[in-house]
């Protein structure tokens, strides 16, 4: 018997096309960013706000993930942007391939902004790196308050925290003090922003947190990118 | 449940690696699993025994090593396992502190046997 060191990730073939998915993203100066959350979080409704919100010269583009549909496009293209659903058929994630393929003709360089739903899971989707700039996690006040201690890997991932439905607070059993400690336990740096899309309250900082994020993207500086990753 | 992918990309990658040892055999790959990779190692067994059952690649063994979150704390410089997301240091209490492990998702090694 012979022992063969091995000594690489195991998805080496998603983190290449990931690679080369982010380095196309810089060199067309495109902030891209992977919503993620469970089913029902609110991801679809967080960016119909969001393009409801933009005007008609912004250059963004979404793509959406779904196991079966394309309800979510149709919801989202009323708005007159480019959106491309993509109908995993069965897989509980989005991974790089996919999103590759989607891009696949589409001009980039018209783009400053490409949003990436995921299915929604807040389990499987935290391990495919899709060549994002930043992974966000949207959790609603209507689920548990420990979701980040029981799914810590998708918080311990995510730059931002949008914890959606606020509107809600006064009807369900949901301590939002503990849920952001829950979330810095797992992740000290983690960002956080409190919205509703149906009274629109925190929009305005997610939008502001976008606009901020993409000036990163486009002029990085090595403090920012430094303080990025959780480990330095 | 993206374990069963998860184990198909082992395989893949068994299959690659064995590429370059013609004539052996494959008798086990070893990953290790970090507890923030969000993998469920029952469930990657589970799908990592489906899969190879009747494949060219049977009898395989998978042995996951699961590593636990390890953070490093800066004012002592000691490293400890963190459990229940405490992140303050046990030996000073400092709550500054960074990950030095925890979100592996890689293969280790496999095992061959000459034919």
């Amino acid at each position: 018997m012979t022992r063969v060191a091995m000594e690489r990730k195991v998805l080496t073939e998603n983190d290449r096309i990931a690679a080369g998915l982010r380095a196309q993203f810089a060199r067309h100066g495109i902030l891209s960013v992977n919503l993620i959350s469970s089913p029902g979080a609110g991801k679809t409704s967080l960016l119909e706000r969001t393009l409801e919100r933009f005007g008609a010269g912004e250059r963004v583009a979404v793509l959406t993930g779904d196991i079966q549909t394309d309800n979510d496009a149709r919801r989202l293209a009323r708005w007159g942007f480019p959106v491309r659903q993509i109908t995993t058929g069965g897989a509980c994630h989005l991974d790089a391939r996919m999103v590759e393929q989607a891009l696949a003709d589409w001009d980039l360089a018209s783009l400053d902004l490409l949003l990436i739903e995921n299915v929604g899971n807040l389990v499987c989707p935290s391990s495919y790196d899709l060549g994002e700039a930043a992974k966000v996690v949207v959790l609603s006040v209507a689920e548990g308050d420990d979701k980040p201690l029981k799914y810590p890997a998708i918080f311990f991932k995510s730059e931002l925290l949008v914890l959606n439905k606020v509107d809600l607070l006064p009807y369900v059993n949901f301590d939002l003090a503990l849920a952001c400690e829950y979330a810095r336990r797992v992740h000290p740096q983690i960002e956080i922003i409190e919205t509703s899309c149906t009274t629109g309250a925190g929009l305005d900082k997610w939008l502001e947190w976008l606009k901020a994020r993409r000036a990163m993207v486009v002029a990085p500086s090595i403090i920012l990118s430094e303080a990025k990753d959780p480990r330095s | 449940m993206h374990e069963l992918s998860i184990a198909n990309a082992i395989l893949d990658a068994v299959r690659q690696e064995a590429e370059k040892h013609p004539g052996a055999r494959v008798t086990k790959v070893a990953v290790r699993v970090g507890e923030l990779a969000g993998i469920d190692p029952e469930a990657l067994d589970f799908g990592f025994t489906a899969l190879v059952k009747g494949s060219d690649l049977e009898p395989l063994a998978l042995e996951i090593e699961p590593l636990p979150r390890r953070h490093r704390c800066r004012q002592c410089g000691g490293t400890f396992a963190v459990s229940d997301a405490r992140l303050a240091c046990p030996e000073c209490g400092s709550a500054e502190s960074v990950m030095v492990s925890g979100d592996e998702m890689e293969l280790a090694y496999m095992e061959v046997e000459e034919t």
